[in-house]
């Protein structure tokens, strides 16, 4: 079946299998291998996007569910200016080790800082636990994503 | 800690420099394993026993061929036309690849498709149809050992029991006298319970043999590139030469991916037999029940003390449980790795230490899982013990230790099991991490809390790994002593490349490893790619695992360039004019002794050395280094966790831990203390709730993310870390690596501190995981 | 890891998706946040040849209290739930607790109502409560309490050709208050033990009307009548609800598995059952 996805805002259609899960979608069809594939139950989070802002776990979501909507994955973190402060953050954190985790986790520090301009330890914690990493131990990913936020709220109090 | 010599642009030994492999990886442009699409890839599925022991009548893939996309069901048979049914593994047994006679673990191999699509060769595995005779399934070492035992191992010759090994080691009769002489004698029974590294990233592999030229490319999720060449060549016959292993970006390993799976060999027998690339990536379900599972030691302990809290001896008796093939990946010396470190920290004259391994219907694996051989198992039981027997002496375990300890000027000390630890301040590092969590004010707290009914626990461990194998007298694998190597290459205009035998797999190697370079050369880390993980282009080394990095590859690297260092200042000397013995080089710049004016940087002499040379001296500046360490290097740590736990429930919660780690001279401090939150965590997550089990049937429990439980940043408890530096006397620059240190170290810290809050009921043993239900029932057992 | 070959009709309205149901037999299977069906299938343990995708259907996404009752619609997402300003007592205090953030940014509550997983939160909360469930099938709409809706592990009484459209959960009009004590083992594990509590206090501050549930100790989510008749007309107490919990203990029947024991897991429960319902009552005093 046609499916038209924008990914990081350019549009994608591309005739799928309506089994197709929205992560094989993007890794295979699209060729966008920032997204990665961690478990089989649902559980790991390696694999998130943001689907119209939200994040979810694309290997749990058919292409087709996806249809119509905007798509951002890692690849498009980064803006006309630069780097999203989430992905310097996590480089001046320390807050990835071997990186696999590394897009799911940005990509939900960021779209909590879109929300929640100061979040707290616990709410970092707690919006972050639907993602797995086994390098860490998540101190600095918590760290990054706060320094993220602190970072933002500068830059919008200056501006 | 020890301030940087060199300045922060140049970024040498003990800066917290950014990590070059970041780049990449925050842009999602890492290049995985899965991330490899060569053209004309086909796909491998594996079909898997689903029982944990039958014996196969047939296979019928007739449906499964005829599916459209479907090009080859690979079975036990068709390897075995090509001899390739078995294979050896890391221990000396054989593994089968695909099975042909019986199966002896659910999960294990039976055949594969492959086909155009992932998903069309999933579909395709539900089509075959296999005949499973049930055969009753053993589900316990000791199970497996009683006598009359169905043979799990029928196919092997001289087999006739379920013993894959037998190992002794210490001194049985110094340590009989030692008991003999005990005021008394503390035991501990314990099981470290079966578990698994589960990087976030499973294994896989691109296997791309050109049936034309015989080149066999295969990209490869390995921490051992250079080791499994060289097996690839042994095992499939290859010619090595024509071998090349990739092993990209990997996505964690913690030993997972050392050994060489069944996959790996279909696949590459697949792309061989049918002309195209074969791809195979496991799924976190395959991963879990059927590769590199960890520990599973049934550990007796008995420590022998006087009433003033001396420890006079240690007898353990250990039972491993091997599954169905013993495939440790391990020195081929030890049967049962370096589990013989077991008298930790403490000195005391003798000990004997008596092992013996069973077969039984369970995934074989036995890695070392962010582990030293073994070590990790020995840590825990030693710091358990030690704990108990402060309980029965009646003194705090705090000052168990600190009677008990090795001292600072003992060093080095040979062990009753002959190792010779290199460094260490014992004390110190227990002390600080006291003086940190406030233990005397704990210790008031802890008894006003049980007062009122609520139970708070203090639990300490004392840790030393023995890591870096290691001197090549004693260690090596399948034959391949383990040595590591560096070959550094300094360009014209003063940049550099390193090429290492080890592989990062999340480490940091890319920025720590140009940081020995640029403290030794002064060229800025920032200016020196490190290159790692392709045999074609990297020198030749055993990996990464076992912490061997630092304490092998990283002396290497240090070695090559000191080596150019010598070079470079004659080449200095030459173009300054001066003696070769004058010069001086310090943070990149060579001067003349006592005219300080005098001087070149690194970068002229490495444009010299191309162009301007002393006479007689040969162009160019580079060299290689095999290192083959003198000795281990020993990293220690105090590991202080305090919990509360909920004496309704058993539910416990760590309040504090304080972890102090000495792993010698920090290259990168950032980086050092990022793996030692990481083995915290998974300290914590085995000490908690991360195991496999199996039921009596011999299913595997723990086979998936829903029921193998890795904690998430909500569970896992903050860390306060502390540090000494203690430098290893031995390695040249001091490091003692660090990578498995916090996951060797911490379990027995917070299962310690559990019991800590119910040692007053009587409690000495909760097997890990410590699970609320195990707690609570405990404390009703004892009161 | 990937699920088997299906047809996949995309609904635009709840008529068409009836119909659709009717077209596919028993074959169809609607598919809402599909965070337990797409894993299931992912699995290969559910094989639907139509999936009827009811996520474009209009007018289903609301959360709003209606005639004294809360209303959740058919594509109200968990975590809705969590953000909303409506909810109350055990519905509010269930919903961080379900699965983890991100499934909760698809998975539906009426979902996790539809799929009776004896492990699932909802259906005990819905029980406290005493929630009905609204389903619409080719014969028009009809309501169905919940007690009649689950009928046992993954199983209801919803007709083969019908959807659940929504929920609809009384609203206490005086003091009330309501817990879920959810025991797990990690985030994004279901419960080993929970337990949803629900109190309502007359003017005399007496309890007016109790609601006593329980999550995976039994086949199915357990009301535990006896222990919300024994409450009603007592005034709060530890002893009453010390009471209740022995009850709520008698009525759990858990098994021995790796989670943990079966002796323990009603200990559990009687522990979760007294703190959940002082949790309830002092919600209530305080409301
Ligand atoms: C990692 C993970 C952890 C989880 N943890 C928990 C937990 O702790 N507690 C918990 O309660 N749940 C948990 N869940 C399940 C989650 O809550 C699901 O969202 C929920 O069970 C199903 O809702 P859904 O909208 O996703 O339904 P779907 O997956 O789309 O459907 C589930 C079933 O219900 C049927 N169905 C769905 N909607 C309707 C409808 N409107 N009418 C009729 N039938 C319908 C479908 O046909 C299907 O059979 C977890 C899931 C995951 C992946
Ligand atoms: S791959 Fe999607 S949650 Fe693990
Ligand atoms: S950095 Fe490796 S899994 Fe998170």
């Amino acid at each position: 079946m046609e499916v038209n996805i924008t990914i990081n805002g350019s549009e994608h259609a591309s005739d799928v299998e309506p089994r197709t899960l929205l992560v094989d979608h993007i890794r295979r069809t699209v060729g966008l291998t920032g997204t990665h594939v961690g478990c089989d139950t649902t559980s790991c989070g390696a694999c998130t996007v943001l689907m119209d802002g939200t994040p979810v776990k694309a290997c749990t979501v058919l292409a087709a569910q996806a249809d119509g909507s905007e798509v951002t994955t890692v690849e498009g973190l980064k803006g006309a200016d630069g780097l999203h402060p989430i992905q310097s953050a996590f480089t001046d954190d320390h807050g990835l080790q071997c990186g696999f985790c590394t897009p799911g986790m940005m990509l939900v520090g960021a779209s909590l800082i879109a929300e929640n301009p100061d979040p707290s330890d616990d709410e970092v914690r707690w919006a972050i636990s639907g993602n797995l990493c086994r390098c860490t131990g998540y101190i600095n990913i918590v760290k990054a994503i706060q320094t993220a936020a602190a970072r933002v709220a500068e830059s919008s109090n200056g501006s | 800690m020890v301030a940087p010599t060199t300045p922060a642009e140049i970024g040498g030994i003990g800066h917290s420099l950014q990590r070059k492999e970041d780049a990449r990886l925050i842009e999602g442009q890492g290049n995985f394993l899965d991330d490899i699409d060569l053209p004309n890839t086909l796909h491998m599925a594996i079909l898997r026993s689903p029982l944990a022991h039958a014996r196969i009548n047939g296979i019928d893939s007739e449906a499964a061929m005829a599916l459209d996309g479907v090009l080859a069901v690979v079975t036990g048979d068709l390897m075995d036309q090509h001899g390739l049914a078995w294979m050896p593994t890391l221990s000396g047994d054989t593994q089968a690849v695909l099975a042909t006679d019986k199966v002896r673990y659910q999960g294990q191999e039976v055949a594969a498709v492959i086909a155009t699509d992932p998903y069309i060769a999933t579909d395709a595995l539900e089509l075959i149809e296999v005949d499973y005779e049930e055969l009753p399934p053993i589900t316990t070492p000791q199970q497996s050992l009683e006598e009359g035992a169905a043979l799990i191992r029928d196919e092997k010759e001289g087999q006739t029991d379920n013993l894959a090994y037998t190992w002794e080691t210490g001194d049985q009769g110094a340590t009989e006298e030692a008991f003999a002489k005990a005021d008394r004698v503390v035991t501990l029974e314990t099981h470290y319970p079966r578990s698994h590294p589960a990087p976030l990233e499973t294994c896989g592999i691109v296997a791309d043999i050109n049936s034309v030229t015989g080149q066999a490319t295969i990209y490869m999720t390995s921490q051992a590139p250079h080791a499994h060449r060289t097996l690839f060549a042994m095992v499939a016959g290859l010619p090595e030469q024509n071998i090349r292993i990739v092993s990209p970006d990997i996505g964690g390993g913690f030993g997972n991916k050392v050994p060489i799976y069944p996959g790996y060999v279909v696949a590459t027998a697949a792309s061989l037999l049918i002309g195209q690339p074969v791809k195979w990536v496991e799924s976190r379900t395959e991963n879990l029940i059927s590769t590199g599972f960890a520990r599973d030691y049934y550990m007796k302990g008995e420590l022998a003390v006087t009433d003033e809290g001396r420890i006079l001896g240690l007898r353990v008796n250990m039972l491993s449980d091997q599954g169905a093939f013993y495939s440790d990946a391990q020195p081929t010396q030890f049967r049962a790795g370096l589990f013989h470190v077991v008298t930790g920290s403490y000195d005391f004259p003798a000990a004997h230490i008596d092992c013996k391994g069973a077969f039984t219907n369970k995934a074989p694996g036995g890695v070392a899982y962010r582990c030293s051989f073994r070590i990790t198992e020995a840590s825990y039981l030693i710091e358990r013990l030690v704990q108990n027997a402060a309980y029965e002496v009646g003194i705090d375990p705090a000052e168990m230790r600190l009677r008990n300890f090795i001292q600072p000027e003992q060093f080095p000390y040979e062990t009753a099991t002959g190792f010779v630890y290199d460094s260490g301040d014992y004390p110190t590092a227990l002390r600080t991490a006291m003086d940190e969590v406030g233990y005397e004010d704990l210790r008031r707290e802890q008894a006003e809390a049980r007062a009122e009914g609520r139970l708070i626990g203090i639990g300490i461990a004392h840790f030393t790994e023995a890591v870096g194998a290691g001197p090549s007298r004693t260690y090596d694998i399948a034959g391949l002593k383990m040595i590591d190597s560096a070959e550094l290459r300094v360009h014209p205009t003063g940049k550099a490349i390193l090429k290492l035998g080890v592989k990062t797999q999340g480490q940091g190697h890319e920025t720590t490893f140009a940081q020995i370079v640029a403290e030794v050369l002064g060229i800025p880390a920032n200016d020196i790619k490190v290159e790692h993980g392709d045999t074609n282009h990297t020198p030749y080394g055993l990996g990464t695992y076992a912490s061997r990095s630092t304490p092998v590859g990283g002396a290497a690297t240090a070695v090559v360039a000191r080596k150019l260092a010598d070079k470079s200042k004659k080449i200095a000397a030459h173009l300054l004019e001066a003696a070769d013995e004058d010069i001086e080089l310090a943070s990149g710049v060579f001067s003349v002794a006592g005219s300080p004016d005098r001087s070149v940087t690194i970068q002229d002499v490495a444009l010299a050395a191309y162009t301007n040379l002393p006479e007689g001296m040969e162009y160019g500046l580079e060299d290689v280094t095999y290192y083959d360490p003198p000795n281990l290097t020993y990293p220690y740590g105090s590991y202080i966790v305090v919990v509360e736990v909920d004496p309704d429930t058993g539910v416990w919660q760590v309040q504090r831990m304080v972890a102090l780690d000495d792993c010698g001279v920090r290259i990168n401090p950032m980086i050092v203390e990022g793996q030692i939150c990481g083995g915290l965590t998974e300290g914590f997550a085995m000490s908690a709730m991360q195991w496999i089990t199996f039921d009596e049937d011999g299913n595997c429990i723990g086979a998936n993310f829903m029921d193998y439980l890795v904690p998430t940043a909500w569970e896992t408890p903050r860390f306060e870390l502390l540090a000494t530096e203690v430098p290893s006397p031995h390695h040249p620059i001091g490091a003692k690596g660090v990578g498995e240190s916090a996951t060797v170290g911490s379990p027995a810290a917070f299962v310690n501190a559990v019991i800590d809050a119910v040692a007053h009921l009587g409690v000495r043993n909760i097997d890990m995981p410590v699970l609320p239900d195990r707690v609570w029932a405990a404390i009703e057992e004892a009161s | 890891m990937f699920p088997s070959r299906f047809d996949l009709v995309v609904a635009q309205t709840v008529a068409e998706a009836v119909e659709a149901k009717v077209d596919a037999g028993e074959g169809g299977r609607f598919l809402a946040g599909g965070q337990s069906l797409i894993p299931m299938m992912k699995m290969r343990v559910a094989f639907p040849e139509t999936l009827i995708d009811i996520n474009r259907i209009g007018g289903l996404d609301a959360i709003e209290r209606a005639n004294g009752h809360l209303r959740v619609g058919a594509l109200v997402r968990h975590a809705d739930v969590v953000a909303s300003d409506a909810t109350f007592g055990a519905v509010a205090s269930a919903a961080p607790w379900v699965a983890d953030p991100l499934v909760r940014n698809r998975g539906t509550m009426c979902g996790s109502v539809a799929h009776c997983d004896p492990e699932g939160d909802w259906n005990s909360v819905l029980f406290a409560t005493g929630a009905d469930v609204i389903a619409q099938g080719p014969g028009g709409e009809r309501s169905i309490s919940i007690a009649d809706f689950v009928d046992g592990a993954f199983t209801s009484t919803l007709g083969e050709e019908e959807l659940v459209v929504g929920l609809r959960i009384p609203v206490p009009s005086g003091r009330s208050g309501g817990a879920y004590l959810k025991l797990e083992r990690k985030i994004g594990d279901y419960a080993t033990v929970a337990v949803a509590s629900h109190l309502e206090l007359d003017d005399s501050g007496a309890i007016s009307a109790a609601g006593l549930a329980l999550t995976s100790v039994n086949p199915i989510n357990t009301k535990v009548g006896d222990a919300e008749a024994l409450m009603v007309g007592q005034q709060p107490s530890e002893e009453l609800f010390a009471e209740a919990a022995e009850l709520a203990a008698a009525a759990a029947e858990p098994r021995d598995d790796v989670r943990g024991t079966a002796a323990w897991k009603r200990q559990v429960v009687r522990t979760y059952t007294k703190r959940g319902l002082a949790a309830a009552a002092q919600q209530a005093e305080g409301s």
